[in-house]
């Protein structure tokens, strides 16, 4: 493990694949006719293998961009590629779900009647290309390194959320996505579980890099773990400012407390902290 | 293990309770009973019934009666006839309505005029309408435990988290996946709690078909379940055969619904950890 995690931890020379490349993107929810513009024309970048973090306050249309890279709704006007092949666009306006693009859901979507092992090997069981002895062999392995030896024949309401947690991120890389999306997965746990939780993310992170679209309104959260963050106005969601999180990789908790941490929240408090009086001010509600 | 432990001593106090609590409902009743022997004085409405002791003596001259067994036995066979049909045709439609929404908008309105009827309305049209009595006990039988059922397996299907089915598509999963892997293990827990709840209705309504009907196709006596029983006996006069039979149904209840709800926690053994 530790040799894996080195000095080039944090660097995306090595990942080729999982480019995200968002642009111009509108989505209107039109429910009995009075049009909601959730999305309004939000162009981004995410470069192979990073880990954007999308800051925003609840509400304000970070889901509905996630939702549509995963293809679970469509948008409105503007395209979105992943390596460089059309996922939506203006002929083609909600992409097909696909386990190149996995999400990791808010409130966990593990299967409670199947075990943790069964629920991690679903995915190459659906998609058939190896036998099953070979994909319970690579589960066994993923559940191993991620800590979650001796789980695997619990169902998932028998463990910790924190584990439940884990278990789906390793589920989720059991598809061997190109990108992973987190939509505010750790918004539930208490703070102590979550710091747990976000250094054993970068630790998969830095075994399996892959390009992670994370959404979360967590400041903190956000430097931590990203490359770089996008604040995100409230609601119509578009990019507000950028925020390069030159923090070097492998990161571990000391870096809360070093003085570039603090630097980075200062930068971006104040765009956030606008945003979420905006919001506040506009009556959206949590969720 | 200090944690079955701890549950062995719960069951077991709990157990202790409970026949306590049946020991002093019949010593009451065996009190209430005898109240114009005893005291001179008659108790209302408990004065009436038969004591206990007086019960359980008539049971002893029953349990070597084959006749009262062929009452058992032909009772549960109608329970678990109609029981079963009602599980084989209600839940792939309540599965069907949940997926289909043409055959939900088609389905849906009929049943739901047809499922406010009283099973036990359907008696005489039944009678009418099927070619036999205990064809006719048992459709009373079925649609006990249909109605539930369909509805339980309909508001369970339905009730799918959506994004069990978004992360199952992601994943790859075929229509058929999804219904059989998602799906189906998602509605099973609704499945047997409406098949628990079928059973309990499905034993009221046999017990009082068979009354009504005169015990079905042997006419009565030895055929006519625990139902007819209860009638014979009221109509002979023997007040005691009355409440051993209404025990009796509350005893063969008590176990049909004890092995569904075992079998429910063998199919379903992922609920055990909430």
């Amino acid at each position: 493990m530790s040799a894996v995690i080195n000095e080039n931890a944090g660097s995306l020379d090595d990942v080729t694949d999982g480019a995200i490349s968002i642009k111009d993107v509108v989505k209107i929810y039109d429910p009995d006719g009075a049009a909601v513009m959730a999305v309004d024309h939000c162009s981004i970048e995410i470069p192979a293998g990073e880990i954007c973090m999308i800051v925003g306050p609840s509400g304000c249309g970070k889901t509905t961009l996630l939702n549509a890279i995963a293809g679970f709704h469509g948008i409105t006007s503007g395209s979105i590629h992943l390596d460089g092949e059309l996922l939506c666009g203006p002929q083609k306006p909600q992409a097909e779900p696909g386990s190149d693009r996995i999400v990791v859901f808010q409130n966990g979507a593990l299967f409670p009647w199947k075990t943790n092992l069964d629920n991690i090997a679903f995915g190459p069981m659906m998609a058939g290309k190896m036998s099953k002895a070979e994909i319970y062999e690579k589960a066994r392995g993923m559940m191993a390194d991620a800590g979650l030896s001796g789980t695997e024949n619990n169902y998932p309401g028998e463990v910790s959320s924190g584990l439940r947690r884990r278990v789906e991120i390793v589920r989720a890389l059991m598809n061997d996505p190109k990108v992973l999306l987190f939509d505010e997965p750790y918004r539930a746990l208490d703070s102590l579980t979550k710091s747990v939780m976000h250094e054993a993310l970068l630790e998969i992170y830095y075994r399996n890099k892959v390009t992670i679209f994370f959404i979360t309104h967590d400041l903190e959260e956000a430097i931590f773990l990203g490359h770089r963050l996008i604040i995100m106005s409230s609601r119509p969601c578009k990019p507000k400012k950028i925020v390069e999180v030159d923090i070097p990789h492998p990161r571990d908790y000391s870096v809360l407390t070093s003085t570039r941490f603090r630097e980075i929240m200062n930068e971006a408090k104040d765009v956030v902290h606008e945003e979420a009086q905006k919001a506040f001010e506009a009556g959206e509600k949590e969720g | 293990m200090t944690i079955s432990k701890f549950t062995d001593k719960l069951f077991s106090r709990a157990a202790l309770r409970g026949i306590v609590a049946i020991g002093i409902f019949m010593v009451f009743w065996e009190v209430g009973a005898r109240s114009e022997e005893w005291f001179g004085h008659r108790f209302p409405f408990i004065g009436l019934v038969p004591p206990p002791t007086d019960v359980f003596v008539s049971w002893t001259g029953l349990i070597a009666d084959p006749s009262y067994w062929q009452s058992w036995y032909m009772s549960f066979l109608r329970v678990f006839g109609g029981f079963m049909a009602a599980m084989i045709v209600g839940i792939p439609l309540g599965l069907l309505m949940a997926v289909n929404r043409t055959f939900y908008g088609m389905a849906f309105p009929s049943f739901e005029v047809l499922r406010p009827i009283p099973p036990l309305a359907w008696v005489p049209a039944s009678i009418i309408f099927w070619p036999t009595q205990e064809l006719s006990i048992a459709f009373v039988t079925f649609l006990g435990a249909f109605y539930t059922i369909v509805i339980n397996v309909l508001g369970g299907a339905k009730s799918i988290n959506k994004q069990f089915l978004q992360a199952a598509q992601s994943m790859g999963a075929s229509q058929w996946d999804i219904f059989r892997r998602i799906v189906l293990p998602a509605t099973l827990p609704s499945i047997v709690v409406g098949s628990a709840v079928g059973m309990g209705i499905t034993w009221e309504v046999v017990v009082a078909a068979e009354m009504i009907s005169g015990g079905g196709s042997s006419g009565g006596g030895a055929g006519g379940g625990l139902g007819f029983f209860i009638w014979s006996s009221y109509v002979g006069g023997s007040y005691e055969q009355i409440i051993v039979g209404m025990i009796s149904i509350g005893i063969a209840g008590y176990i049909s619904s004890e092995l569904l709800r075992q079998l429910g926690g063998l199919l379903t053994p992922w609920l055990k950890t909430r």
